[in-house]
């Protein structure tokens, strides 16, 4: 079984994030960049699912210019077989990047899909949910388990309610959240040999995918900061000023 | 032309979760018409309640047995279909709004905005991007269907003081059986509910022990509170991940938000900035927490919390 796992380029989750100075957008000159968190427990999934002997080959597949060949080079040191660039020249939003991800899965044969929950940077979680429905298969979001067996997948999912369980007919599409497991440390030998892996550059024009509809940008703004601060001294001080804000 | 603004009602299969009034909140302010949809297996009684969110006109009850569970890709064509009649389709920003609604759009051939916390006019809306370190404004284009997920604690639910008319709905959508529900379990608690609740006691990684959370239960039980925690706690296993307070966790808006041993990470404060007072109490001085807090108290919560109860105790008696 071919699994595929698409992979964001996003500002390290340790940046703090900072706009530029005319509000035009997010400060990205000279800021570490690295795969999207969630999506790097995507591939550490695909591994061990091939560790398993269940997946044959693992392909990491990214959108955007030729910089996303640096995440790429990042999947194939963690183990991944093969990279596929798709080399797009535009902002990414969820419904494109989700047709385009479509054509690929069906170049690819693919028949498990797995990626992150929502990318850190746009915090936008549509993806998968949409490339399932382009595709027609099955989805399971925010996996905190998967087991596959007899053309199955049976996931488990944190939900607000607790944990769901749920059974899905393979293909399928499968988005990750945090505590599916902890991905695994690159070596130096792994990122030497990931330089000798097979990394294709695929235009996005030659997808044929027919452009959506685009959300437009109107600006950004930083938000209200809470303005914190004071402290009491023991707790009669602390019960006084709840009273003074009807609180008790 | 009218907008036309379907909201997706959210409910566990026998009562309708808050998230939906205050979705209907947020639809309300764009200029339009509000319906409200409820799929179920037996949906009388939500779609009931429903009816009485102030500002909704119908109330639209899509019965048949596979909408027992909120499965997505069953969900999401039904929902796609009866998207044809309407400008706006909006529901909750939970996990069951995140699941279904990006696929109804997909099928719609139409982008999602997510986490809406502002109306800006009929197409345009705010929304926090890089875990609500910063805000953006997005537009959706003329003819294109609005699809937008609701971010619940900037909203807050609409009075049960309307009366709307329900009809009972059939959808001629074809429906996958690729995807099947097995189970769900789910810590049952006579606390109430984290994303409801006007008091909120949370525990982190001071508490020190699952034993040791013993004490947050006990003071959230003298204040009628629910109890949250730390992603740090959970990691712990000091209690389950759907305590979970934060960006990863819970985004949550009570009246009092009391942070009993929590450093104050920035992926809590994201779930807890929209609340209306924030105690912290923790030993370190230096914690983060208290930049954002609005009372601080630096201690052992040990100590802190049992003399916290008689105090309070002494403050109703009095």
């Amino acid at each position: 079984m071919k699994v595929l796992v698409p992979i964001k380029r996003v500002i390290d989750f340790n940046v703090r994030v900072q706009l530029k100075r005319d509000n035009s957008g997010v400060q990205t000159d000279g800021v570490k960049m690295s795969v999207n968190p969630f999506d790097e427990i995507a591939v550490e999934e695909a591994l061990r699912l091939r560790e398993k002997g269940i997946a044959t080959e693992v392909v990491a597949v990214s959108i955007g210019t030729a910089d996303v060949q640096q995440q790429l080079r990042t999947a194939l040191a963690m183990g991944a077989d093969r990279a596929i660039q798709v080399d797009f020249n535009e902002e990414t939003q969820p419904l494109h990047v989700a047709r385009l991800l479509k054509a690929v899965v069906e170049r690819e044969s693919a028949e498990l899909v797995i990626l992150g929950k929502q990318a850190i940077d746009d915090d936008a979680n549509q993806t998968g949910q949409m490339l399932a429905a382009l595709l027609g298969w099955p989805q399971a979001t925010f996996a905190s388990a998967v087991g596959i067996e007899g053309g199955k997948a049976t996931v488990t999912r944190e939900v607000d309610a607790g944990l769901e369980t749920l059974e899905l007919d393979l293909p399928a599409v499968i988005t990750t959240d945090l505590r599916l497991n902890e991905p695994r440390f690159v070596k130096m030998p792994d990122i030497m040999k990931a330089k000798k892996k097979p990394l294709d550059v695929v235009p996005a024009a030659d997808l044929g995918v027919e452009a959506p509809p685009r959300l437009e940008t109107l600006g950004f703004a930083a938000p209200e900061k809470r303005s914190g601060g004071r402290k009491v001294a023991n707790v009669a001080e602390l019960v006084e000023a709840l009273k003074e804000k009807g609180l008790l | 032309m009218t907008n036309r603004i379907l909201v997706i009602a959210q409910h566990d299969g026998e009562r309708l979760d808050a998230a939906t009034g205050k979705t209907v909140a947020c639809a309300r302010l764009i200029e339009g018409e509000v319906d409200v949809a409820v799929f179920g297996a037996n949906a009388g009684g939500i779609a009931d309640a429903a009816a009485k969110l102030a500002g909704v006109s119908r109330v639209l009850r899509i019965e048949r047995e596979e909408n027992s569970a909120p499965l997505a890709a069953v969900l999401a064509p039904q929902i796609a279909k009866l998207a044809e009649n309407y400008t706006h389709v909006l529901a909750p920003s939970s996990t069951f709004g995140k699941d279904v609604l990006p696929r109804a759009a997909a099928l719609a051939g139409a982008p999602q905005v997510s986490d809406i916390q502002r109306v800006i006019d009929a197409r345009s809306f705010e929304r926090p991007i890089y875990a609500g370190n910063v805000l953006t404004s997005v537009r959706v284009p003329e003819g294109v269907k609005v699809f937008g997920t609701v971010r619940l604690a900037s909203f807050q639910a609409v009075a049960a003081e309307g009366s709307a008319s329900i009809e009972s709905v059939s959808l001629d959508a074809a429906l996958p059986s690729h995807t099947r529900f097995v189970k769900l379990e789910s810590a049952k608690s006579e606390r109430p509910d984290l994303q409801g609740a006007k008091i909120v006691v949370s525990g982190g990684r001071g508490v020190g022990s699952k034993e040791n959370f013993d004490i947050i239960f006990r003071f959230a039980d003298k204040l009628g509170a629910a109890v949250g925690a730390s992603r740090a706690a959970v990691d712990a296993g000091f209690v389950p991940n759907d305590m979970q307070v934060g960006q990863t966790g819970k985004i949550i808006a009570p009246d009092l938000y009391i942070a009993c041993g929590i450093s104050g990470a920035i992926q809590h404060v994201t779930g807890i900035k929209d609340a209306g007072t924030i105690v912290a109490i923790n030993k370190d001085p230096d914690a983060p927490i208290f930049e954002i807090a609005d009372i601080g108290l630096v201690g052992d919560l040990f100590a802190i919390l049992p003399e916290l109860e008689a105090a309070i105790d002494a403050a109703k008696s009095s």
